[in-house]
């Protein structure tokens, strides 16, 4: 690549973004790129495993995101075990619904996208750079999510700049919107966010934020049959991480199931329908 | 000029390869060796904690040091333009082959034979050759398992063990370090042993102008510590200095994969001043 005039190169210098290398030179490797050919649409959609509910809430000191464990193939249970909350760098996390496997490859994307930024410009990529960066590869995923093959994630992180924790949700055209106190996504995500609504409040300390967010997905599952709930024969917790000024961490199996236990017990003892 | 101060004038080097470098050298291309042999050096050298990187580089953001993987870093003298580019392309290649393959598939040696083909294929085709002189390290599980490569300008490659010196008056630099390096040293020792070697090119009589330049240039306050006694170098200063490591276990003492880890120069500071305050 030779450039007599310097301006030019500076504008042709490479991209720091990871999507854009892969776009230009293996435009193959892109999750968007994958062509259905002419499926009608919603024919996609039944024969792909779909991830259900996340929730996200803020609360003193940062922001937490929990997702359950199943996933759905039409009325069939495809996977228990699945992890939908994955870390996407030391101080966000970013959770799917829709289509796992497109949203699995998303996040793999993300992940390496904010790693690559940090290595090529030698600085963390800011919190709205990166929930931008997402909101592009969502919609670069429209035509598949117009097939039925949606993804639609929920990111979460703490911004070092201002302090606090701050969470964004996407809808599948690559809007992006940010949210304030808690949100969900996902099947069981209207039933979860009713139970946020009483369950949530200012705040909150890190073991009551995990408990209101256990008890949000407990509730969804209660309702939406491709939610799972805590499962006590399989000791299958959800997956929850909490992000802080410290960076994320993972909630250990261990509080889980405690928290879990706690609050099936309490239900029990109730014996309401509730 | 003599083959000393040429980066790959070093008596295991083919002759051939130092044949057409003085050949290169004399072309019309503008190609100079001898910057890379004159910049200041770097030291990547092994030890039980990790790797460390060492670069002796007044500049707190123009970094001869990177991370390029989870387990592979990058050290550089000579253009900074030049081994900039080549810092960026390698991130793009290793960080392309952990997407599409997996991320244990991205290794050094895959990394710097790459490395070795590009420069080589410029070497010979273009009109001038890069002036840079590269390592790229891997740290492993156990000191056994590390990996250092040497890539000069003209894309030969060498599998080094335990250190690689680069840069101006390497030399010097290599036989300081040949005496004082210890496989069982962790961060701190392994860092003042570099910055030791590193500083073995100053107060030299026949160096004094060159090294002055550069202070002068960068004002007095990068030195640290006292005056150093009579007859001993001046060691070089935190200001003075770029340093990175490796971590050996990343995951268990940082909770991440990424092994890389610059050190900042209030902690190299605490660091170089560590075993006179004993």
């Amino acid at each position: 690549m030779t450039h007599r005039d310097p301006a030019a190169a500076v504008n042709g210098a490479p991209p720091p973004s990871f999507t854009d290398h892969l776009a230009r030179h293996h435009p193959g490797l892109l999750p968007s790129a994958r062509q259905l050919g002419t499926a009608g649409p919603g024919s996609a959609a039944a024969a792909a495993p779909q991830a259900t509910t996340i929730v996200s809430l803020t609360y003193a000191g940062g922001v937490l995101m929990a997702g359950d464990r199943r996933a759905t193939m039409g009325n069939m249970i495809a996977s228990r075990h699945i992890k939908k909350v994955f870390p996407a760098d030391t101080y966000s996390v970013v959770g799917i619904a829709g289509t796992a496997g497109l949203a699995v490859d998303m996040i793999r994307l993300f992940q390496v996208e904010l790693e690559h930024y940090d290595k090529i410009e030698g600085t963390p990529m800011s919190l709205d750079g990166k929930s931008n960066r997402l909101a592009a590869m969502v919609r670069s995923n429209l035509p598949l999510a117009l097939q039925g093959l949606a993804v639609v994630p929920l990111f979460a992180g703490y911004d070092t700049e201002r302090h606090l924790g701050r969470l964004f949700s996407y809808d599948v055209t690559g809007g992006r919107y940010e949210e304030y106190e808690f949100h969900s996504v996902g099947s069981g995500s209207v039933f979860a966010r009713g139970a946020l609504k009483k369950l949530w409040q200012p705040g909150l300390d890190e073991e009551q934020a995990v408990a209101v967010a256990v008890e949000a997905l407990y509730d969804a599952a209660d309702d939406d049959s491709a939610t799972g709930g805590p499962d006590l024969v399989r000791q299958l917790w959800p997956v929850v991480y909490v992000v802080n000024s410290a960076g994320h961490r993972e909630i250990p199996e261990r509080e889980l199931q405690m928290t879990a236990r706690n609050l099936v017990e309490r239900r029990s003892v109730a014996g309401r329908e509730s | 000029m003599s083959a000393a101060p040429l980066p790959g004038g070093r008596a295991d080097h083919d002759p051939a390869v130092l044949c057409i470098a003085r050949t290169a050298n004399e072309g019309p291309g503008g190609f100079r060796p001898e910057r890379i042999a004159r910049g200041r050096s770097v030291v990547v050298l092994t030890c039980r904690d990790g790797i460390a990187l060492v670069a002796e580089n007044p500049s707190p953001s123009l970094h001869k040091l990177g991370e390029i993987y989870d387990r592979i870093g990058f050290a550089a003298v000579g253009k900074y333009n030049e081994f900039e580019s080549l810092r960026q392309a390698g991130v793009r290649y290793a960080d392309v082959r952990g997407y599409s393959y997996s991320r244990e598939d991205v290794s050094a040696r895959g990394l710097a034979s790459v490395y070795a083909q590009s420069l080589g294929s410029v070497f010979t085709t273009e009109g001038k050759p890069f002036e840079v002189e590269l390592a790229v390290a891997e740290v492993g599980a156990e000191p056994y398992a590390d990996h250092l490569y040497r890539l000069t300008f003209d894309g030969s490659i060498a599998d080094e063990s335990n250190f690689v010196v680069m840069g101006g008056q390497a030399e010097v630099v290599r036989e300081a370090l040949a005496r004082t390096w210890n496989q069982d040293t962790g961060f701190p020792e392994a860092v003042r042993t570099a910055v030791a070697a590193l500083s073995a090119t100053r107060g030299r009589p026949e160096q004094t102008s060159g090294s002055g330049v550069n202070v002068n240039g960068d004002g007095s306050s990068g030195y640290g510590g006292s005056e150093a006694a009579a007859g001993e170098p001046e060691r070089l200063g935190a200001g003075l200095l770029e340093v990175a490591v490796l971590d050996r276990s990343p995951l268990s003492s940082r909770g991440t994969v990424r092994a890389f880890r610059r050190i900042n120069t209030v902690e190299l500071d605490r660091l170089l001043s560590g075993p006179e305050g004993n």
